[in-house]
């Protein structure tokens, strides 16, 4: 075999043969598709917890009852605006991606000032997103102030709160005779609390009125439940309500796990009476928002998504301190902006995921 | 020179309103969602499952805009493109595995032990 030449250089600093991307270019794209399966097993990993809990008797939160706090109209107000301080991190995330691919674009021309400027705007918008991050944080870390009330609907005996009911939900679990699973060959219903139902008939009523969930169980609502005569299921009913209170700490209303609204000393009395008190707030062993689970998943996976940001963040200073000293200019191009671009993006790409599984889902 | 960079920059302007009117529609169905069961007749939970479906054929929109025009990955060499894109079957993979694996550690643990104090707080998720 003859001796053969490589020019590591030419390997290393671009004559680009297979790929057409310079090497810095390249490892970049490599990191970024080993960072967005570790994000992916993460969210992978909630959906699978998320699937599990529902016939494990420990519904998942609903995330538009825990993201409601924005901010002035939460602290002077005491409104509850669902998701809408989540939305405009998005949109700060997505402006920002757009200012970092226009800081490229200028780079591209050679244009010092303006890449300067685009990217000043977008350390501006990865601020303000990790601001943003750290209002939600608290909030969702002390929660309720005055903690949350666990109902059950059917200990309000004679009183009649359609709103609860409606949020109210019994889970029965089919038994099958032999191996098969049709719908038709269900021989036996089982209640939360272990009673059986097995008369056909009866059976054949609650199935036209139950929706099947896809882990097996039927639910019904409490309203059909009702109807439907199922009584062994008085103490399976609970549903997470907070208080309302004026300014003197009297309880003047109580507010559904939905946003809803619910006064008038009639109803509201009887329902604090009979309810258990949890804490309010968020930890990595319970929360008052729904399993375990749920909290420690938002920790991890939006702290990691922070901490990514945080590193954007500090890169961008990097950059902009270097495109100030003229580092690129003398360089001859601005492939750096590049490269931290690709990173950026790959940030906002990894948020839009974790809005979609995380907030709206 | 000057004009093809225009042109970019209107193709960038072009997808950041792509992306901000594909997360509005996302936006208007997180808040109007609770009204659809009954629309034709559907159900509760096949409405749900509609949602679903639609929030994440938009996502995977979004991130199709994202890849392709912010980190340009439309206009490099289809050799790059293909490089980085086919691991992902791996992930398809696993969140078809790990779903169906949640569902099944969900119907164990409801069949051993059917109606201990767990289930006493259900509320609607």
């Amino acid at each position: 075999m003859a001796d053969v030449s490589v020019d590591k250089k030419a390997l290393i600093e671009g004559e680009r043969p297979i790929f057409n991307a310079s090497y810095g270019k390249l490892m970049m794209w490599f990191f970024l598709v080993s960072d967005a399966f570790t994000f992916s097993a993460l969210l992978i990993a909630y959906g699978a917890l998320r699937s599990s809990s529902v016939s494990e008797g420990l519904a998942w939160a609903k995330p538009e009852n825990v993201f409601t706090h924005f901010p002035l109209a939460y602290e002077i107000w005491h409104l509850h605006w669902p998701l809408v301080f989540v939305g405009l991190m998005t949109f700060v995330l997505i402006l920002s991606s757009v200012t970092m691919v226009l800081a490229v674009e200028a780079g591209h021309r050679k244009s010092k000032k303006e890449v300067g400027k685009w990217v000043l705007l977008t350390i501006v918008g990865g601020v303000t997103f990790l601001s943003c991050q750290a209002y939600e944080w608290y909030h969702f870390i002390n929660g309720n102030p005055d903690g949350a009330y666990l109902v059950n609907v059917n200990s309000l005996n004679g009183i009649r709160v359609p709103a609860l009911d409606d949020l109210s939900l019994v889970v029965l679990t089919p038994e099958h005779a032999g191996e098969s699973h049709e719908h038709g060959d269900v021989t036996a219903l089982k209640t939360a609390d272990g009673t059986a139902i097995t008369n056909p008939d009866h059976i054949k009523a609650i199935l036209k009125r139950a929706n099947h969930w896809h882990s097996g169980v039927f639910v019904l609502s409490a309203v059909d439940a009702r109807k439907l005569n199922i009584s062994g299921l008085t103490k399976t009913i609970s549903v997470q309500v907070y208080p309302v209170k004026d300014t003197e700490g009297k309880i003047v209303g109580i507010r559904l796990n939905n946003g809803f609204p619910i006064s008038g000393e009639d109803v509201v009395t009887p329902i604090v009476q009979a309810a258990s008190k949890t804490d309010g707030g968020a930890n990595l062993k319970v929360n008052e928002y729904g399993p375990p689970a749920f909290a420690d998943l938002f920790f991890f996976v939006t702290g990691f998504h922070g901490t990514h940001v945080f590193s954007g963040v500090v890169l961008l200073l990097i950059l902009y301190l270097n495109v100030q000293k003229g580092t690129y200019e003398r360089r001859g191009h601005y492939e750096m902006t590049e490269k931290i671009g690709l990173y950026w993006h790959f940030v906002d790409l990894v948020w839009v995921f974790v809005f979609t599984f995380f907030y709206l889902v | 020179m000057s004009d093809t960079g225009a042109e970019t920059r209107r193709a960038i302007y072009r997808t950041a309103l792509i992306l901000t009117a594909l997360t509005t529609v996302e936006f208007i169905i997180a808040f109007t969602k609770q009204y659809y069961a009954g629309w034709f007749g559907i159900s509760e939970s096949t409405a749900h499952s509609i949602v679903v479906a639609t929030f994440v054929i938009l996502t995977i929109f979004k991130a199709f805009y994202i890849v392709a025009e912010f980190m340009h990955l439309k206009h490099e060499v289809k050799r790059l493109a293909w490089t980085i894109l086919v691991p992902f079957i791996f992930i398809v993979w696993l969140i078809i595995g790990l779903i169906s694996e949640g569902n099944y550690w969900g119907k164990q643990a409801s069949a051993d032990q059917p109606g201990t104090s767990k289930t006493e707080m259900i509320w609607r998720s």
